[in-house]
């Protein structure tokens, strides 16, 4: 059972990174932040399957936290979440085909590392 | 910033906020619900009546607004940035929240804890000196 709820906390956020990211390059690169065009990305983003599927994706996750952090102390989940950032930026490689380059997949490396650290 | 609107630093400035909102979003949401205090249920009527509550404590309406905006800013800057690069680069924060935890809240670091905030630092450097983006443009996208 807590092995399935941290499944579906780390899980939940990774889909909804992912979901969140591919709609919004499918929107197109925002660059201009006064309030018409913040407007017109939003009535644009609120028409995205893709946003509102990384809107759910999220809420699993959420609602997966609140219900692990009421069963146990979560401390022990943090290799997990460092296993998230290895999982999530080979996910944006193949799902999203971002060139992750050595000097990227390096500095990875000690952030993962240094999650680990901070945590454990 | 220019008259029409745009930021050169763009990518700088989303991240920056993202890393902040999303620091003080939680401390502050954090503070507001042990005010608010223990979650006893979690049947729907009870977490409804607890969310309602907790909406009612000025620390948590600050979090949540807070955290909004660390939504909406990561959702524009993943329009134009790689999520690898954003996912990476904004692991900042973990040092952001040892030092305000122990610049502001006089909590004790270990050195175990201080260590892996400079890995971090590294590898967030390292990252960043990746570029922004690396995709290729889908089918309706700028080039």
């Amino acid at each position: 059972m807590i092995l399935f709820l941290l499944t579906l906390v780390i899980g939940g956020t990774i889909a909804g990174d992912l979901l969140k990211a591919s709609g919004m390059r499918r929107l197109g690169e925002v660059d201009e932040f006064h309030p018409g065009a913040l407007a017109r990305v939003a009535r644009l983003a609120s028409r995205s399957g893709l946003l509102w599927l990384s809107i759910v994706a999220y809420a699993v996750s959420f609602f997966g936290f609140m219900a692990l952090v009421s069963k146990t102390d979560v401390s022990f989940a943090v290799p997990a979440t460092a296993a998230g950032y290895v999982v999530e930026t080979l996910l944006a490689r193949w799902v999203l085909r971002e060139e992750v380059s050595v000097r990227r997949w390096s500095g990875a490396a000690l952030v993962i590392a240094g999650v680990a650290l901070v945590g454990g | 910033m220019s008259s029409d609107h745009r930021l050169t630093n763009k990518t700088s400035v989303a991240l920056a906020v993202i890393v902040l909102s999303n620091a003080l979003g939680n401390i502050l949401l954090g503070r507001g619900m042990r005010e608010v205090g223990d979650i006893s249920s979690y049947s729907p009527v009870d977490l409804f009546t607890s969310g309602v509550a907790a909406m009612a404590n000025p620390w948590v309406l600050g979090g949540v607004a807070l955290l909004i905006v660390f939504f909406v800013t990561h959702a524009l800057v993943l329009s134009w940035a790689d999520l690898s690069y954003v996912l990476l680069v904004t692991a900042i924060g973990y040092v952001l929240v040892a030092l305000l935890s122990y610049l502001l809240l006089g909590e004790q670091i270990s050195a175990q804890r201080w260590l892996g905030t400079l890995v971090i630092t590294a590898g967030v450097m390292l990252v960043g000196s990746t570029p922004v983006s690396t995709r290729v443009p889908m089918r309706g996208e700028d080039a």
